[in-house]
C-alpha cells in the first residue's frame, strides 16, 4: 500500500480513535468502580447528542460552548439514574444490573425515537468542513478539536482521581468497597457520582462528535461494542487505558479497513480483543488503582 | 425428602397456572382487538417498520399509504363497493422479519383483505411468505430483492422495479448519457453498503459493466452503519476513477458526500448513484447544497409532470415531512390496490387477487410504462434518474418524463 | 436420581401441548412459537450462564451456525433438512467448544468472558457478510416446499409441537443436569470457582461441557429459525439481538432454574405485546413501557419469575420445615 494512503489512513485511525476513547472513558471509570457493564452508554451518547443538536438549533449554541451546559447537566442525570434507578431497581447483583442498564438503554432510544421521530438531523456549521492541511493532507478540524478534547479530558479526569478527595473516595470504593464502606465513604453516593462523571464524559464526546456526525435515535448503537472493546483493551477502570485503547482501536480499524475492505476490516478489531484477551486478560494497562 | 409430594404439588400447580395464565393473556392480546368493521367497510393491512433501525422509511412508508387511504375515503370510498370505506390497519414490523410475521399474523386474524408494504427485502420475504399460507394478497412497497416475485408465490406483487430492472436501466441509462458527451468517462469505482442491496446491485453492476466499455477499478463494500470514511475517500483520491458509483442508505451518503466535500475529492465525469441513500433527497439538498450539487442518482422517483403527484408533494411538504421514495410509493401501492377492490367488485381475497394479476392500472404518480404483472412483477416498473441542478433535484431520463438535460461530464470547478 | 423432579416438565409440556387445541389463531400459535424459540435459545444461555455462572453475550455465534449450516446445507448441496438439523446443532456444539478451549485455557472470567464471547459473535457475522458461501450481503433463502420432508410444516400447529418438543428435551437434559454430579460440580464452578477447583473439580473440563450443551441448545434454535421463516443473512443469524434475548429470558425467568427461561421468554413476550396494546400504533412509545416494565420487574423479583414464585411458595407454605430450604428444586 502506497505510503501516500497509509500515511493518512493511521492518522485518521487516530483521529477516530479519539472519540472512541472519549465514549470509553466514561465507560471505562463506571466498570472500574461499579464493575458494572453500562448498556445503557450507547442511548446516553444518543441522549446527548440530541441534547447537543437542540441547543444549537433552538438557542443557536455552539457545540463546542455547549460542553459546558451539557457537562452539570449530563452529570445530574446520570447521578439520579444510578442512585435513583440502578442502584435500587438491581439490588447489587451483576446480572439484574445488566438487565436495568438494557432496560435505561431501550427506554432512553425510545422516547427519543418518539419524542423527535426518526429523522437524521444534522449541524450546519461554518467550520464544519474546515481542514487543517498538514503534509498535504487535508485532516479535518473538528476531528482534530476531537482529539485534543479527548487527550484533555482523560487529563483531568487522570487529574481527578488522583488528587481530589472526591477522587480518592471514588478509588477506595474501586478498590475495596466493604473497607470504604467502614471508613464512612457514602458507597451510595460514591457510585451516583461516578456513573454521573461517566455520563459527562459522554457528553463531552457528543459535542465533539456532533460537528462531523449525525444524530438520530439509533446512532448510539454503532459506537457500544467499540466502546466496550476499547474499554476491555485498555484495561477495565484505567484512564490511560481507554485513551490509549480506543487510539489503538482506530488505528488497527483504520489500517484493517485499508486492508480488508471497510466490511471485512471490521473484524480486525474483534480479531486483535481476542488476541490480547487471550494472552493479556487484564488488557493492555490493567485494573483501576 | 419428607415435603416432597407437597412441594411437587405447589410448584406444578403455580408452575401450571403461571403457564396457563401467561398463555391465556397472550391469547387476548394476540386476537384481534380491533372492533369488527361493519358490513360496508374493508380492512387493510398497513405494515411498515416504525420503530427500531429503518424507523424513519417506515415512518414515511405509513405517512403516504395513510394519505392514499384518507383521499380515497374522502372522495366517497371504494366505488366499486357502493362507498365502502377502507379501514386501515396499521402495524409495527418493528425492523425484523419475526416483527413483521408477527404483525401478519395479527393482520389475518383481524380480517384484513389485503397488505400493504414491509418496506425492506428481509422484511418482505417472511411477510410474504406468511400472507401467502392465507392467501391475503400481499404488495410490496420498496423491496428490491429478485428473490420476492420469484418464489412462485401468487399472493405477492411489486409495483416497483427489483434489482434487476434497476440495474440494467442504470447501466443503459449511465452508457446514454456518457455516449452522449463523447464518452469522456471511462473508469469507475463502486462504494455500496453491505447488506442485500447494496451488495446484489454491486454484483450486477460488476457483471455488466465491462461489457459496456467501462473499467471497474475498485468495488469497495462498507458496513450500515459506517462511521467514518476518510479511508474509502482516501482510495477514490488516489484512484481517481471518472465516475464513482455508491449505492447506500441516507446516513452513510452523507458521510460519504460530506467528507469528499472535505477532502476535495471530484470524480472527474460524475458522481453515478445507483439507489443512493440520499441522492435524490430533498433532505440532503436541502441541508448540504455545496456537496449536493450535480449528483446523479438512478432510483425511484415520481412522475415530475403528473398533477396529482405534485399535489401530494405539496400535501406531505405542508405537514413539515420531506417528500421521500417509501412515502409516493406507498401511496401508488394503496391506490394499485383500491383500483383492484373496485375491479373486483368484492372484498374477498382471492378475487382482489386476481383483480390485482390483471390490472392495468394507470391511476398511479409513478414515471412508469404500461402496468402489468407477470409472476407479481409490474413489468412497467422502471427507475428514473435524477440530478440535482441548481438545489433542485430535475428528471433527466427517461426523456418522456425529463425536466431537464444533464449536466455531464462535472463542470470544472 | 429423582425421578420425581421430571414431574413439573411432563405436566408443562402436556399443557403446552395442548394450546393448539384450545385456540385456532394463527397469531397466537406464531406467538408461541417465537416464545418457545426464545425459550430454547436461552435455555441452552441458561445452562452456561445460570448454572455455570459464566455469563455470555456471544450466544449469536452458536446461533447462527446452527441457522447458517442448517440452510447452506440445504440450498448449496442440497441434503435434506432433517439431517441438515442435526449438522447444524452439531456445529454449533463445535463452536461452543472452540470458543471455550480457546477461552477457559486462558482463565477468562466474570466481564472479560462475556466480552469475548461478544467478540467471537461478531467475527462470525462479519464474516458472514462477506463469505460467499453465505451469500454475502444478499442472504440465503431456503427454498419453500411445506410438507413434513423439507421440516417445513403446512400448519402452524407442527412447528409449534415440533419447538415444543425441542424445549421439552432442553427442559429434561437441565433437569439431568441439575441432579447429576455434573451439575454439582458445575454449580461449584459458579458459586467459587478456585475453592471448587481446591477441591478436586476440572474446573475447565467442566465449563467445556457446560459450554457445549450450552451451544447445542442456542444452536438448535438457530436451526429452528432457519426453518421458520427461511431468510437468513448475517444481522438475523449472529447480530447482537439475539444474544441480548438468550440473556434477557433466563435472568427475567429465573437464572439457573430449570423453567427460568420458559417463564422468562412468556413474560417478555407478552410484556411486548401488551405493551403494544396498550400504546396504540405510536411508534417507540410501546418499547418505552416495555422498557419501563423490565425494569420494574427486575427491581421488584430480582430472582426472576421463579423467585417470586418461591416467595409464593414459601409465603404460602407452613412455616416450620422439616429439612433446610434450598434455593432450587
Amino acid at each position: 500500500m502506497h505510503l501516500s494512503i497509509l500515511f493518512p489512513a493511521i492518522i485518521n485511525g487516530l483521529l477516530t480513535g479519539a472519540i472512541y476513547a472519549l465514549i470509553a472513558l466514561g465507560l471505562t471509570l463506571v466498570y472500574g468502580v461499579l464493575h458494572i457493564i453500562n448498556f445503557a452508554h450507547g442511548a446516553l451518547l444518543t441522549a446527548a447528542l440530541f441534547a447537543a443538536f437542540f441547543l444549537h438549533k433552538l438557542f443557536g449554541i455552539d457545540p463546542y460552548v455547549a460542553v459546558f451546559i451539557l457537562v452539570p447537566a449530563f452529570f445530574a442525570f446520570g447521578y439520579a439514574l444510578q442512585r435513583f434507578v440502578i442502584g435500587p431497581a438491581s439490588h447489587g447483583d451483576d446480572g439484574n444490573i445488566l438487565l436495568v442498564t438494557l432496560g435505561l438503554s431501550v427506554i432512553i432510544e425510545n422516547a427519543l425515537l418518539y419524542a423527535f421521530r426518526a429523522d437524521t438531523r444534522t449541524i450546519d456549521l461554518g467550520y464544519g468542513f474546515s481542514v487543517v492541511s498538514v503534509a498535504g493532507m487535508f485532516l479535518s478540524a473538528p476531528r482534530l478539536a476531537g482529539f485534543a478534547g479527548a487527550v484533555v479530558v482523560a487529563l483531568l479526569l487522570w487529574l481527578l482521581l488522583t488528587f481530589t478527595d472526591t477522587g480518592k473516595s471514588i478509588r477506595a470504593v474501586a478498590k475495596e468497597k466493604l473497607g470504604a464502606q467502614l471508613s464512612g465513604i457514602d458507597v451510595a453516593h460514591v457510585y451516583a457520582v461516578t456513573f454521573g462523571l461517566g455520563t459527562a464524559c459522554v457528553a463531552i464526546a457528543a459535542c465533539l462528535l456532533i460537528p462531523t456526525y449525525y444524530v438520530n435515535p439509533h446512532v448510539g448503537n454503532a459506537f457500544v461494542l467499540i466502546a466496550f472493546t476499547t474499554v476491555v483493551l485498555g484495561g477495565m477502570g484505567s484512564i490511560p487505558g481507554a485513551l490509549i485503547g480506543g487510539l489503538f482501536v482506530g488505528v488497527v480499524e483504520s489500517l484493517s479497513g485499508l486492508y480488508l475492505g471497510e466490511s471485512l476490516g471490521q473484524i480486525g478489531i474483534f480479531l486483535m480483543f481476542i488476541l490480547v484477551l487471550l494472552f493479556r486478560p487484564s488488557g493492555l494497562l490493567g485494573e483501576l488503582a | 425428602m419428607s415435603n416432597n409430594n407437597n412441594r411437587f404439588s405447589r410448584r406444578k400447580f403455580l408452575q401450571t397456572s403461571a403457564l396457563t395464565a401467561a398463555a391465556a393473556a397472550s391469547g387476548t392480546l394476540v386476537a384481534p382487538s380491533i372492533v369488527r368493521a361493519q358490513g360496508s367497510a374493508v380492512k387493510v393491512g398497513l405494515l411498515q417498520p416504525v420503530s427500531g433501525a429503518l424507523s424513519y422509511s417506515g415512518q414515511q412508508g405509513r405517512l403516504g399509504a395513510s394519505i392514499a387511504v384518507d383521499e380515497i375515503n374522502a372522495a366517497g370510498g371504494l366505488k366499486g363497493l357502493g362507498g365502502a370505506k377502507i379501514v386501515p390497519v396499521l402495524g409495527d414490523a418493528q425492523s425484523t422479519p419475526d416483527g413483521g410475521n408477527a404483525e401478519v399474523e395479527k393482520m389475518n386474524s383481524a380480517g384484513v383483505s389485503a397488505i400493504v408494504g414491509g418496506y425492506a427485502s428481509a422484511i418482505c420475504l417472511a411477510t410474504t411468505q406468511t400472507a401467502a399460507r392465507y392467501d391475503l394478497p400481499y404488495i410490496v412497497d420498496v423491496g428490491v430483492t429478485d428473490a420476492i416475485v420469484t418464489r412462485g408465490l401468487k399472493n405477492t406483487f411489486r409495483f416497483g422495479p427489483g434489482f434487476g430492472v434497476l440495474a440494467k436501466t442504470a447501466l443503459a441509462n449511465l452508457v446514454a448519457i456518457n455516449d452522449k458527451a463523447g464518452k469522456p468517462a471511462k473508469t469507475v469505482m463502486i462504494v455500496h453498503e453491505d447488506s442485500a442491496f447494496g451488495s446484489g446491485l454491486a454484483k450486477l453492476l460488476n457483471a455488466q459493466l465491462p461489457g459496456k466499455g467501462f473499467e471497474i477499478l475498485e468495488t469497495i463494500p462498507h458496513p450500515t452503519p459506517t462511521r467514518d470514511f476518510n479511508n474509502v475517500v482516501l482510495k477514490i483520491k488516489a484512484a481517481k476513477p471518472d465516475i464513482v458509483i455508491p449505492a447506500n442508505y441516507y446516513n452513510e451518503y452523507v458521510l460519504l458526500a460530506r467528507t469528499m466535500q472535505q477532502q476535495k475529492v471530484r470524480p472527474k465525469a460524475a458522481i453515478y448513484s445507483v439507489l443512493g441513500g440520499a441522492a435524490s433527497s430533498y433532505k440532503f439538498v436541502k441541508e448540504f447544497p455545496e456537496a449536493a450539487q450535480y449528483i446523479m442518482d438512478c432510483n425511484h422517483w415520481f412522475d415530475p409532470r403528473n398533477p396529482k403527484a405534485l399535489a401530494l408533494k405539496r400535501k406531505v411538504e405542508a405537514q413539515g415531512q420531506f417528500f421521500t421514495y417509501e412515502v409516493y410509493m406507498n401511496y401508488s401501492a394503496v391506490l394499485l390496490l383500491a383500483d383492484a377492490i373496485n375491479r373486483a367488485k368484492s372484498a374477498d381475497r382471492a378475487k382482489i387477487t386476481e383483480a390485482l394479476a390483471s390490472s392495468t392500472f394507470a391511476g398511479h404518480v409513478m414515471p412508469y410504462g404500461p402496468t402489468k404483472f407477470v409472476n407479481g412483477q409490474n413489468e412497467g416498473a422502471a427507475p428514473a434518474n435524477t440530478q440535482v441542478i441548481g438545489n433542485d433535484i430535475q428528471v433527466i431520463l427517461p426523456e418522456a418524463f425529463a425536466s431537464a438535460k444533464p449536466v455531464y461530464p462535472l463542470p470544472p470547478v | 436420581m429423582s425421578r420425581a423432579g421430571f414431574l413439573p416438565i411432563v405436566a408443562a409440556v402436556i399443557v403446552l401441548a395442548c394450546a393448539p387445541f384450545v385456540t385456532d389463531s394463527n397469531a397466537v400459535l406464531n406467538f408461541l412459537v417465537t416464545a418457545l424459540l426464545l425459550t430454547l435459545a436461552g435455555q441452552g444461555w441458561n445452562v452456561l450462564g445460570g448454572y455455570g455462572g459464566q455469563y455470555s453475550f456471544g450466544h449469536a455465534a452458536f446461533f447462527g451456525t446452527g441457522a447458517y449450516v442448517t440452510a447452506i446445507l440445504q440450498v448449496r448441496y442440497g441434503l435434506n433438512a432433517w439431517p441438515a438439523f442435526g449438522i447444524g446443532i452439531a456445529a454449533g456444539a463445535a463452536v461452543g467448544a472452540a470458543i471455550g478451549v480457546l477461552t477457559f485455557r486462558s482463565g477468562l472470567r466474570g466481564s472479560y468472558f462475556a466480552l469475548v464471547t461478544l467478540a467471537f459473535a461478531e467475527v462470525l457475522r462479519i464474516i458472514a457478510s462477506v463469505a460467499p458461501i453465505t451469500g454475502a450481503g444478499v442472504g440465503t433463502l431456503i427454498k419453500l416446499d411445506l410438507g413434513a420432508r423439507a421440516l417445513q410444516f403446512q400448519s402452524r400447529a407442527a412447528f409449534y409441537w415440533f419447538i415444543l418438543a425441542l424445549v421439552a428435551i432442553s427442559l429434561a437434559i437441565t433437569k439431568l443436569i441439575e441432579q447429576s454430579r455434573f451439575g454439582a460440580w458445575l454449580v461449584a464452578v459458579r458459586e467459587n470457582e478456585d475453592a471448587a477447583r481446591a477441591l478436586g473439580v476440572d474446573v475447565t473440563r467442566v465449563k467445556l461441557g457446560a459450554m457445549t450443551i450450552s451451544a447445542a441448545m442456542t444452536a438448535a434454535a438457530g436451526c429452528f429459525y432457519a426453518q421458520y421463516f427461511l431468510f437468513l443473512d448475517a444481522a438475523i443469524a449472529y447480530g447482537p439481538w439475539i444474544s441480548v434475548e438468550a440473556l434477557l429470558a433466563p435472568i427475567i425467568g429465573g437464572v439457573g432454574t430449570v423453567f427460568g427461561p420458559l417463564l422468562g421468554a412468556l413474560m417478555i413476550k407478552t410484556l411486548g405485546e401488551a405493551a403494544k396494546h396498550v400504546t396504540g400504533d405510536v411508534p417507540g412509545l410501546d418499547l418505552v413501557l416495555y422498557g419501563v416494565v423490565l425494569i420494574l420487574v427486575i427491581g421488584f423479583a430480582p430472582r426472576g419469575v421463579a423467585g417470586l414464585i418461591a416467595r409464593c411458595r414459601a409465603w404460602l407454605m407452613p412455616p416450620v420445615r422439616l429439612a433446610p430450604e434450598t434455593a432450587h428444586d
